[in-house]
Order: C-alpha cells, then structure tokens, then sequence
C-alpha cells in the first residue's frame, strides 16, 4: 500500500510524515525525520534502548506503529536537554560513569525521567522495576541506579529551595 | 521500509465496523490493540498480514465500566491503565496483579488483557487470573455478539475458538459477593521480565468462614490454561486448613499435563503446581477476610 500521512508532535513540534503502514515508529524516527538518537537495539520489545515516550508514558518505539502516532504526542530523548542546557539526569549519567557504549542510554534516561515524574523519591528497589525494561550488557547497573539516586535528590532539593523561596515571596 | 507488503491499516470507531472490516478481507486480518505481540511476529515475518484493524480508537474498548453485573474492561485497556484502576485493584487484586506482570512498564503501557488472551500463549499470565474470576468475553461478529467464558477462547497453543471476523470487544469480570478474594502467583527464575514456568490463579468467596464457592485455574502446564474444578470442590466447605490444601494441591498435580522444556521438567512444573496454588488459595482466602 502506498505511504500514509501522518500528523503527530514530537518533542512539542507539529510534524508530518509518510509511511507504510508496517513501518515501526523507530525506523520513522530514524530513517525518516533523521532522529538517531532513539536506538535499534533488539528490534521486539525486550531491550528498551528504543524508548520513546507516547502521550507520556513510555514505550518502546519499536513496538509502535509509525502511522499509530497519529494526533498523538511523541516525546523522544531529542527533547531532553533544553536549550543546549543537559537534564540533571543526563548530567548525572556522565558524572557517574552510567555507561559505557552509549547504546542503551538514551532508553535509560528516558525511563528514568518518567519513574522521577511519577515519584520523585524512589528507592532502590523501585528504580530497579522502573528500569527492568532497559538492558545494559555495560555497566551491571549499578552506575545507572546511582546517578537516577543522586538525580533525585538533587531534583528534591531544588524543589524544596523553590518551596522556600516562593514562601518568602 | 522493512518489508515491501500491501499491509493496510484501518482505525474504525465502531467494534461492528471493526468486525465488518475482519469479516470482509479475503486476506489475513488480525487485530491491533497494544501490537507487544503482534508486531513483534509481524518483523519477524511469522504473519503478513494483509490488513491491521487497530481498535484503540473504539471508545467501548477503551473504557471500564461497572454494572449490576459486573467489571466491564474493554479489550484496548492498557496493563498500566488497569494498574491505575483504584476499583478494580481493590475488587480483583489477582486480576491485577496478573496483568501487570506482563513485560516492563514500556510493555505494561501498550499490553492489554485481552490481547494477552488472544495471544494464547500457554503461559499467558492474565489467563488463568480471568479464569479463576469466571471472566466472560464478549465477543463480537459481523453477524452480532456473544458471550464466552475466557476458557472457551483459547483452543491450544497459538490459536482461538474465534471464528474468523469475530474479536473481543470487552472482558466482563461478574459481581461477586463482599467476602471474596482472589490471587495470583508465578513461578520464574527471574523477578522481573520473564515468562512463567508455572502459574496458578485462585478465586473464591466466603461464607460464616468457610469457603462457599472457589475457582482454580492453572498456566503454563497444559496447552491451554486450564480451570481444575476438583481443586476448587478440595476447598469448597473449608476453612482452608492443612488437609483441605494438600487435597487442593494433589489436584492441581493430578491436573497438570506439561511439557518438558529448559525452563521446567514435566516433574518440576507438576509439583510446583500444587505449591502455587496453595500459596495462592491463602492469600485469595485471606483478602476474602478468612482466618
């Protein structure tokens, strides 16, 4: 059949697309509108390295149709630092060696950004459930728990510095 | 890109357009809810499809709703959306659990129950939790609808009693009375993302202490999920003590009809059975305010 259209916002900006219905949004992702970031790595839904988030929850890319996105609200590791500015996360990952080839990364700091959205004070074991759809043949993890650790508390402390000021205000 | 194909993509707002669409291709069609199965055999060129109907857009699979006869899912209910559901994790904590076991939270967005269903893999974790319950699929056609109990669905490995055309369009989880409870419990070497070896769903509702009606249902030992009526009559009467569960669990190994496999030997899944399911049945017994 020939390519659909498809109108979808991806990291807050309308854009539009052609298709063929089999396509996985990954591959538009990356073969069509040049966003490599979100990675290829198992192609079925186990690794995680193609995580991408759908109306704001996280899925794998790989596992979505590119013509599925359609009115929909795509937000891919692309989108995470703002203007030129790193997300703590992102910052965190460097500062605490989480990782090493870089494959899975992006897929990581994805579903980290999402669980710390969703509860800003996770333990341990909860980021480890949060991230158990992200694998690293790298870093045994560890690495990777500690700097989501330390992004959230660091995250905590500058809300609770905003709380404060915005009382004295 | 991937694959040079007529695939057609449809989006119908309707489950009797959905239905009319299945009924009218020649070709295979095959239903698209949260694709964490179906497209993973669709890159892997297990099925070419020559249409995908995708039923997200069909406002009566996409909601719960409850009635005098019970729990309404609709069959496009993600894993996570049904997690969220305060309601139904109070009223049907195994159903719940169940689900939510299936995959990372990458696949819990996207996975639904009924698609874990029509998947019919043997190890299905939603399967034998809908069992237990006395779960009903409402199933629908381009002639009309029906309604089956969730064990009719699966016909064997791979395969649906669902004649070409028809689709779930809900699942209908029945009103019960308050002092109920169910439970469900797997075994996997790993915590997280893994696929049963072994599994075991228990539902059952009390009366003055004892168990006045109980359902049994296990996975992953059989070709299909499969309802054990004599471990439910092993307990029915009971007030769950050491007897009762060893009948219940004599049962459930008597039931078991597994295959050999890297993950578990017909031994090891027969007799983990039986341990599941009393697991199971105390904590199903418990939630049912047992003592």
């Amino acid at each position: 059949m020939a390519a659909v259209l498809v109108s979808t916002t991806i990291n807050g900006d309308a854009v539009e697309f052609a298709c063929p219905p089999e396509e996985s949004l990954l591959s538009v992702l990356r073969n069509r509108l040049g966003m490599t970031g979100s990675k290829e790595g198992c192609s079925t839904g186990d690794c995680g390295a193609c995580s991408v988030t759908l109306d704001g929850r996280i899925v794998c890319s790989c596992l979505v149709l590119g013509v599925e996105v359609d009115g929909r609200s795509v937000d891919t590791i692309e989108g995470m630092a703002e203007d030129g500015v790193l997300h703590p996360l992102q910052e965190n990952f460097i500062e605490y060696a989480a990782l090493q080839c870089g494959i899975c990364t992006p897929g990581f700091l994805m579903a980290a950004k999402g669980l710390l959205e969703r509860n800003p004070d996770p333990s341990e074991t909860e980021i480890r459930y949060a991230l158990a759809g992200n694998l690293c043949r790298c870093t045994g993890y560890d690495k990777i728990v500690r700097a989501v650790q330390a992004t959230a508390k660091e995250l905590r402390q500058k809300d609770k510095k905003k709380g404060r000021r915005k009382k004295k205000a | 890109m991937e694959r040079d194909s007529a695939m057609r993509y449809q989006k119908p707002s309707t489950t009797k357009e959905a239905a009319a669409l299945l009924h009218a291709e020649p070709g295979a069609a095959y239903v698209l809810a949260g694709g964490t199965d179906l497209l993973v055999r669709l890159k892997l060129g297990h099925i070419e499809p020559e249409l995908l109907v995708d039923i997200k857009h069909i406002p009566a699979m996409r909601e719960i709703s409850h009635s005098a006869k019970g729990t309404r899912i609709g069959a496009a209910v993600s894993g996570a959306e049904l997690g969220e559901h305060k309601a139904i994790a109070k009223a049907w904590p195994g159903i719940v659990e169940a689900t939510n076991l299936i995959g990372s939270d990458q696949v819990q967005n996207r996975c639904t129950m009924v698609g874990n269903l029509c998947n019919a893999s043997p190890a299905a974790d939603s399967v034998p939790a809908m069992i237990a319950a006395g779960a009903k699929a409402v199933v629908v056609g381009h002639k009309g609808r029906r309604t089956v109990a969730v064990e009719k669905i699966v016909a064997g490995p791979g395969r649906t009693s669902l004649a070409k055309g028809e689709l779930i369009e809900a699942v209908i989880l029945p009103a019960r009375p308050a002092r109920s409870g169910d439970a469900y419990l797997r075994f996997t070497p790993r915590t997280e993302m893994d696929i049963a070896v072994v599994s075991a769903g228990v539902n059952l509702t009390l009366e003055r202490g004892r168990i006045k009606t109980a359902r049994v249902a296990l996975g992953a030992v059989a070709p299909t999920a499969v309802l054990v009526p004599a471990a439910a009559r092993a307990i029915i009467g009971t007030k769950l003590d050491e007897e009762a569960l060893e009948k219940l669990a004599a049962a459930c190994s008597a039931a078991c009809n597994p295959i050999d496999d890297k993950r578990g030997t017909i031994e090891y899944r027969t007799k983990v059975a039986g341990v599941l399911a009393k697991r199971a049945a105390k904590i199903a017994f418990q939630r049912a305010g047992g003592a």
